[in-house]
């Protein structure tokens, strides 16, 4: 595993991070946030280990990181798909492209990312873009008024890149 | 430190504006910049170089021909990106890059107007003058006023256009108490959805004895489809730093934080940018405005959870901890964030507070109606031709918002109906649903809540008469079981059972007694939960079953959605006699759900369709029909 390959390095970021919030413990969230923001996620062993620095239950830690939307235990995949679903963009369908990319990405309710690694496939509640629903947002790009066949072609279109890259 | 003098940077700033032929105003709201405002600001420059011209971007800093700014959400988004000159305040919409050019010789150089970028009226006449077009002219923008014309991230702008001056007013010359009092005299009460009056808020934590109070701005904005405190936060972060800072002085607040939605990146970063600004400028800090009182405010990121924009689940969530709401009393008043007495007010009411320090609380309180005065702002959005931010009284009615200033309700063809939606959904998650026969029933808190349901943050979505109102409430029932904190056992559970019921009538397993225990548990959650959240989830659909109830029993008494929304009840069919085989719907099928071949009528398969109707829109001979 390659977190037990470099533990050192691994738990030296965790720690500035510790240091930088004074090992506060009603700091908890942000410090779940910066953490997150090295990893893309909250490793298990970390979550321990910031519990036993911070001198609360480790399960105090894994209640928070649970309770939040933001936070997330498993790696997400390279590209980010959010579907705005607020209330403008569902009034607007953007359930038929959540539909469609489901479809085309072989996911579903629980299953959130691609085998691959490609995709994550996220909703939100609303961008405040809703001039231009449905909207989505791939990579922090904001797409405005969506259709099923403008969303598949911007996949396509991500998936003939991540193609060319490999060759 | 120094302390700083608002007249003189005002008087400074003036003399630095005149040196600039115009003033370019562009819009950097989220809207606007998805259509491409970024690319329309570097044309800009880039053609000005390309003619030997300059635009100067931060004020005063270099000497230059325009003065370009680009603002926070200026609202008008669904004829974005917006480009306003000054001082001649030509608005232009739908702006391309390709039109820079012909804006900078036409209008910077030339000064004439360019008739085709103009707002177009209903007789497709151009609109020069903005203060003409009925989107602007039927609002009254207060906490709005500076936002959509200053730069977001430039102090100077802020304060040349009368900024802090309020605070400033409030620190050196009031008391608590007369802050107090003039906030009582302003009517002001809380727009994050309560409506709780301010300055009562204020003057209970004023009297509680403590050496540390908090002042806390609500800033975890969560309502799906509503974005004003976002459009506030990005667009005027000064007013919102200035609207805490009286708070302060309120109170006697020491210390402040802003709890924003981590979704808004921008919105953290213009409130750094502002708080960095600020600081330089003693007006946070040490000794603020030369006074003796020492005060300053951190950010805090929320992390998503829709429960904390309640009060005390947003203490727990900045102590670290669940943001699970506790019992109320004790009242963060008496005991808040690390016990200590606070106050916690919204983006919009902070906004307010300095606006209606300097316009005077009297003046303040002749806006809106008895109960409620002031301004709201709304955002605007759903089946309607101008979505967007506005700002109106208290006491306007659905008729002047959806129609003057939202221009009409759009149907699912895209024509203009007039006022003729099937309802509008006022408040979000907790609100309810407005329809036909209160288009002239003035808007303000006690005539909502009589109608069950509520001013609420200020989501307002239209939607056209080819909207299902179960599917709605269902949409609104999946958000609140989704953002339960899992405290209360009625609200964690409730809400579940709620949604799995309209799941069953969505889904055409609906029997005879789903409506009558839908409503049961839906008045059982409303009385057993302990938090807003839980008290209000229930609201669409006691307010859906109240307007709509006929739909409801379509839906499960006939297996019909009069809407033609609920995919359960209805399928895609190709009419073999009138297919000419062309294949076009089976090339606009995302899924290849279609099939045929030259010669032989195309088929559907029911299977693999996900309803999205690409090939009803697409078929020419009208062969695609819904049954």
């Amino acid at each position: 595993m390659a977190m037990n390959e470099q533990p050192i390095r691994s738990f030296d970021m965790v720690c500035e991070i510790l240091d930088r919030y004074h090992k506060d413990s009603t700091k908890l969230i942000p410090i779940l946030q910066d953490i997150q923001d090295q990893y893309s996620y909250l490793p298990e062993d970390i979550m321990t280990f910031v519990s036993t620095a911070l001198g609360i239950s480790s399960s105090t830690v894994y209640g928070v990181a649970t309770f939040y939307a933001h936070f997330t235990l498993a790696p997400k995949g390279k590209h980010i798909i959010k579907v705005c679903d607020g209330t403008a963009c569902h009034v607007k369908k953007s359930d038929l492209l959540l539909d469609v990319i489901e479809k085309e990405l072989a996911l579903d309710k629980n299953k959130k990312t691609t085998d691959d690694g490609l995709f994550t496939l996220e909703t939100v509640a609303c961008l405040g873009a809703c001039g231009l629903a449905p909207v989505l947002v791939i990579d922090d790009k904001v797409h405005g008024l969506m259709t099923p066949e403008t969303t598949l072609a911007l996949i396509h279109q991500i998936k003939e890149a991540e193609k060319n890259e490999q060759n | 430190m120094n302390k700083i003098d608002l007249a003189n940077h005002q008087k400074q700033f003036r003399e630095v504006m005149e040196q600039y032929n115009a003033r370019i105003v562009i819009c950097g709201g989220t809207g606007c910049m998805a259509n491409g405002a970024g690319e329309i600001i570097e044309a800009f420059h880039r053609i000005l170089e390309e003619k030997g011209l300059k635009a100067a971007v931060a004020i005063a800093k270099e000497p230059a021909d325009y003065y370009m700014v680009k603002s926070g959400c200026q609202g008008f988004c669904q004829m974005g990106p917006l480009v306003t000159i000054y001082p001649q305040e030509v608005l232009y919409v739908k702006v391309k890059e390709c039109d820079v050019e012909e804006i900078i010789d036409k209008t910077l150089i030339g000064g004439e107007v360019i008739d085709r970028l103009l707002y177009r009226d209903e007789e497709d006449k151009g609109v020069s003058d903005m203060h003409q077009i009925p989107f602007y002219s039927k609002q009254k923008r207060t906490a709005l006023k500076l936002c959509g014309f200053i730069d977001a991230e430039d102090i100077d702008e802020y304060i040349a256009n009368g900024g802090y001056t309020s605070s400033e007013n409030a620190v050196l010359s009031m008391t608590p108490e007369e802050v107090c009092q003039s906030m009582l005299e302003s009517g002001l009460r809380g727009r994050g959805g309560g409506g709780f009056p301010t300055g009562k808020k204020w003057d209970l934590t004023r009297i509680q004895n403590s050496d540390i109070k908090y002042v806390i701005c609500n800033g975890d904005e969560g309502d799906p489809g509503a974005f004003m405190d976002r459009c506030i936060m990005e667009g005027n972060p000064h007013s919102v730093i200035e609207g805490m800072i009286i708070a302060a002085k309120a109170i006697g607040g020491t210390e402040g934080y802003i709890y924003v939605r981590t979704e808004y990146p921008l919105a953290v970063e213009r409130l750094k940018t502002a708080l960095k600004h600020a600081r330089e400028n003693n007006i946070l800090g040490k000794g603020i405005f030369g006074s003796s009182m020492d005060f300053d405010i951190h950010i805090m990121e929320g992390a998503g959870a829709f429960v904390c924009g309640e009060e005390t689940a947003l203490i727990a969530s900045m102590e670290g901890r669940r943001g699970m709401p506790k019992p109320k009393p004790p009242f963060p008043a008496q005991n808040g964030l690390f016990g200590k007495p606070t106050v916690i007010n919204n983006v919009e009411t902070l906004a307010s507070v300095p606006v209606i320090l300097s316009m005077g609380p009297g003046k303040y309180a002749t806006m809106g109606t008895a109960g409620s005065k002031g301004t709201k702002t709304f955002a605007l959005t759903g089946n309607v031709a101008h979505t967007g931010l506005i700002e109106v009284p208290f006491g306007s009615t659905l008729r002047e918002i959806v129609v003057d200033i939202g221009g009409g309700v759009i149907d699912n063809d895209g024509n203009n109906v007039g006022p003729d939606f099937k309802a509008v959904q006022i408040g979000g998650p907790s609100g309810g649903c407005l329809t036909q026969e209160h288009l002239d029933m003035p808007l303000d808190y006690e005539t909502l809540t009589a109608i069950g349901a509520m001013v609420g943050s200020g989501g307002l979505v239209v939607m056209n008469q080819q909207t299902c109102m179960v599917q709605i409430a269902r949409f609104f029932m999946q958000f609140t079981q989704n953002e339960s904190c899992g405290k209360c056992v009625v609200c964690r559970e409730g809400t579940r059972q709620m949604l799995n019921l309209l799941d069953d009538i969505i889904q055409g397993e609906a029997t005879e007694d789903t409506l009558a225990l839908l409503e049961e548990l839906a008045h059982t959650v409303k009385i057993g939960s302990l938090c807003g959240l839980g008290k209000t989830a229930p609201n669409p659909i006691l307010s859906t079953l109240r307007y709509f109830r006929k739909e409801y029993e379509d839906h499960v008494l006939r297996h019909h959605c009069p809407a033609g929304v609920c995919k359960a009840f209805l399928s895609y069919k190709v009419v073999s006699s009138l297919c000419k085989s062309c294949g076009l719907c089976a090339k606009k099928c995302p899924v290849n759900a279609i099939s045929g071949e030259k010669g032989v009528p195309y088929v559907i398969d029911g299977e693999r369709c996900i309803q999205c109707g690409a090939c009803m829109d697409a078929c020419k001979f009208h062969a695609v029909v819904l049954g």
